[in-house]
């Protein structure tokens, strides 16, 4: 008697290849699939490649002149002239340079004291103030690194008959790291999770909110009511609001306790923005999932915007390191905006006023998708 | 005469499929209303159309007096659509969905209405049950209560006693002509006969095409079948034999017993006599069956429409 065997191991090639085939009929017909298996890679090298940027160059930088002169003009040239300075504006007013400093419109306030000129050719080794935005130290590194050096290189040939002995340096070079000025990493990173872990989650869960209806056949049953789009759409994503609030809040806690990250300004202010930007992510999702035909698809429709997110916001990767491009794209992202935001709430202390040119992106974000979202949605099962 | 539905030439494409053609319908207020017609015949889609839930390419006419290609939320208010497929929560618990879906429907009087229909339905013990665990039977009779709920004046039944028990059919049957007496129109669409028999008038569809209606005798009458019922022995072994003779139409097996049906009787009824006698089997002249009627228009459908 033998007892019957398993071939467990053995391979019909005939069945083989009837699955093989199956699997490119199938994938074939997934479009969406099939678009981010191409689509994917080359997002991925065109970031990496060319927007991402760890020793970032051409930060805007503000000068506070008391006056101009020719040595002045030579220091502020040779900053420009380094690759890691644009210099946007000369302001002479010290509460002008801190505006634009803590709305994030410059990363670098160089200050020149009255008298510089006089100073520096009696070898008085005048002080040169740097102000930095460490609130991302990467950022600024960098540029910093580069300063010490063009004192010297600038002003020692035109200076050579009045400094026979040239010290080591001629001017005094002091620079401030403003907001994180011990440059801890977790000061940046943990208010930014905030926005990360918020953009995944809300986008994902509302994302599968209408497409999970549509594939339980249950979206036949909603569609038989009176209920309208805005009805639908907007009493999906009010639960997820709720549950955002409370992301956030355990978030904060841990970075007030565990990471010891300094909290600045109004926690109320920094609930509102929140609010705005969750709405933001939910109404993405929400349009998402009426774009997709399945659950599947708007998982990957929540990746695709996932990664950019991440990438282009300045969460990884400091934003003005990327080029101009990049940075336009970046600007389309809630999370861009979010980051500023959060950032200058908890660091720098920023107000309402000082914000706004942060908010009103998100708000045009959420009218745009939701218009978008409720074009798309179908009424009818067409 | 007040119709509930009244539709002309109404036509739906999905791509290059045309999958209702120039159709046109009149259902009476407070009639039961059948729709018959092979899977894919365009029932379905038919049925969504009248509720707004697809939009017709084109046509005109109305539902429950509303324009079916402008006013479908006024319809909406007013129909209950109780779908092929179970398309409640299974998530939701029994009370949670009745209450969902009058709260859709902007129900006053929400509470009283949903436990008048647990209190019918039977279920009032079982509120807290998830939909989902309930059995064919009872899923479908929830299914009923829900699109109940809003009082509607117009019911669109797509299969609804697909995969439900004989008795739970025989008891839903009921439902509906009570309903009916109500004042209720149904529009109703089965597979099943005896189902199609109790319906007030019929609508048979093929390819996308109407191709009857009327009540069922009109239906019967008007394809001017002549149906013989041969009985004995293994009568239906000769089922493929008896196609081969000239006249014979068709022929359908009903249990024993075989239907054969031509349209001209004054020559078939001697070459049947002659086919039974010869293979001792027992003839008798019948009427054709609704059955007969059907398979017969299906069969005239396929050979217009798909060569």
């Amino acid at each position: 008697m033998s007892s019957p065997r398993l071939h467990l191991h053995r391979m019909n090639w005939q069945r083989w290849l009837g699955i093989v085939i199956k699997e490119f009929i199938q994938l074939k017909r997934d479009r969406l699939t099939f678009g981010m298996i191409l689509g994917i890679p080359i997002v991925l090298l065109l970031i990496f490649g060319f927007a991402l940027n760890s020793d970032p160059k051409h930060l805007p930088t503000v000068v506070l002149l008391h006056e101009s002169t020719p040595l002045t003009r030579d220091y502020v040239a040779a900053m420009q002239h380094s690759g890691y300075f644009d210099m946007i504006a000369t302001v002479s007013t010290e509460e002008e340079a801190d505006r634009l400093l803590d709305e994030g419109e410059v990363q670098f306030v160089v200050s020149f004291p009255p008298d510089f000129q006089r100073a520096l050719v009696r070898g008085e080794h005048p002080a040169v103030l740097v102000q930095a935005d460490a609130s991302d130290p990467v950022a600024a590194s960098g540029a910093l690194g580069v300063l010490n050096r063009i004192g010297n290189e600038i002003f020692a040939p035109d200076l050579p008959g009045f400094h026979p002995q040239a010290p080591t340096s001629l001017i005094d070079l002091r620079v401030h790291k403003r907001y994180n000025p011990e440059g801890i990493t977790a000061y940046n990173i943990v208010p930014g999770l905030i926005g990360v872990i918020l953009t995944m989650t809300m986008v994902l869960m509302t994302g599968l909110a209408m497409t999970r209806e549509r594939e339980r056949g249950t979206f036949e049953n909603l569609l038989a009511t009176p209920a309208t789009p805005l009805e639908v759409m907007s009493g999906k994503i009010i639960p997820y609001i709720l549950i955002g609030l409370i992301q956030v809040t355990v978030i904060l806690l841990a970075a007030r306790f565990i990471f010891h990250v300094p909290m600045v300004g109004s926690l109320l202010l920094l609930y509102g923005v929140v609010l705005v930007f969750i709405c933001a992510n939910l109404t993405l999702g929400i349009t998402f999932s009426s774009i997709a035909q399945n659950q599947l698809q708007a998982m990957q429709m929540t990746y695709f915007f996932f990664l950019p997110s991440m990438l282009l916001s300045g969460f990884m990767f400091p934003f003005r390191g990327m080029p101009q491009w990049a940075q336009y794209v970046g600007n389309c992202l809630p999370l861009t905006h979010f980051l500023q935001l959060v950032r200058g709430i908890l660091l720098k202390g920023n107000t309402a006023g000082m914000l706004f040119h942060h908010i009103w992106p998100l708000l045009l974000f959420i009218v745009v998708v939701l218009g978008i979202g409720l074009k798309t949605f179908r009424r009818t099962l067409d | 005469m007040n119709y509930a539905i009244d539709v002309h030439g109404i036509n739906k494409r999905f791509g290059d499929k045309h999958v209702v053609r120039d159709l046109a319908l009149q259902v009476k207020q407070g009639e039961i209303f059948g729709f018959l017609g092979p899977n894919g015949s365009g029932k379905t889609t038919s049925i969504r159309m009248l509720c707004g839930l697809l939009t017709p390419d084109s046509g005109s006419g109305t539902c429950l007096g509303f324009d079916v290609l402008n006013e479908s939320d006024d319809i909406k208010k007013q129909v209950g659509y109780m779908t092929q497929r179970f398309s409640l929560w299974e998530d939701l618990t029994i009370g949670e969905n009745l209450d969902f879906v009058a709260r859709m429907f902007g129900m006053q009087d929400r509470k009283q209405a949903v436990a008048k229909a647990l209190d019918e339905l039977g279920l009032k013990a079982r509120k807290d049950q998830l939909a989902g665990t309930l059995s064919g039977g009872w899923k479908q009779r929830l299914s009923l209560a829900s699109c109940l709920l809003h009082r509607p004046r117009l019911l669109l039944l797509d299969e609804p006693t697909a995969g439900v028990d004989p008795k739970a059919r025989r008891d839903f049957w009921e439902d509906i002509h009570r309903l009916s007496e109500a004042g209720i129109t149904i529009l109703v669409s089965t597979h099943y006969m005896d189902e199609a028999e109790r319906c007030h008038r019929l609508a048979y569809l093929a390819y996308g095409n109407l191709l009857a209606s009327g009540t069922s005798k009109d239906i019967i009458a008007s394809q001017q079948l002549s149906t013989w019922s041969i009985n004995g022995g293994n009568a239906h072994r000769f089922a493929a034999a008896l196609q081969q003779l000239p006249m014979v139409e068709q022929v359908t097996t009903f249990g024993l017993k075989l239907h054969v049906s031509g349209k001209q009787p004054e020559l078939l009824e001697p070459a049947l006599q002659k086919f039974a006698s010869s293979h001792n089997l027992q003839l008798e002249r019948s009427s054709p069956t609704l059955e007969d009627t059907f398979i017969h228009l299906m069969r005239e459908a396929h050979d217009q429409y798909e060569n």
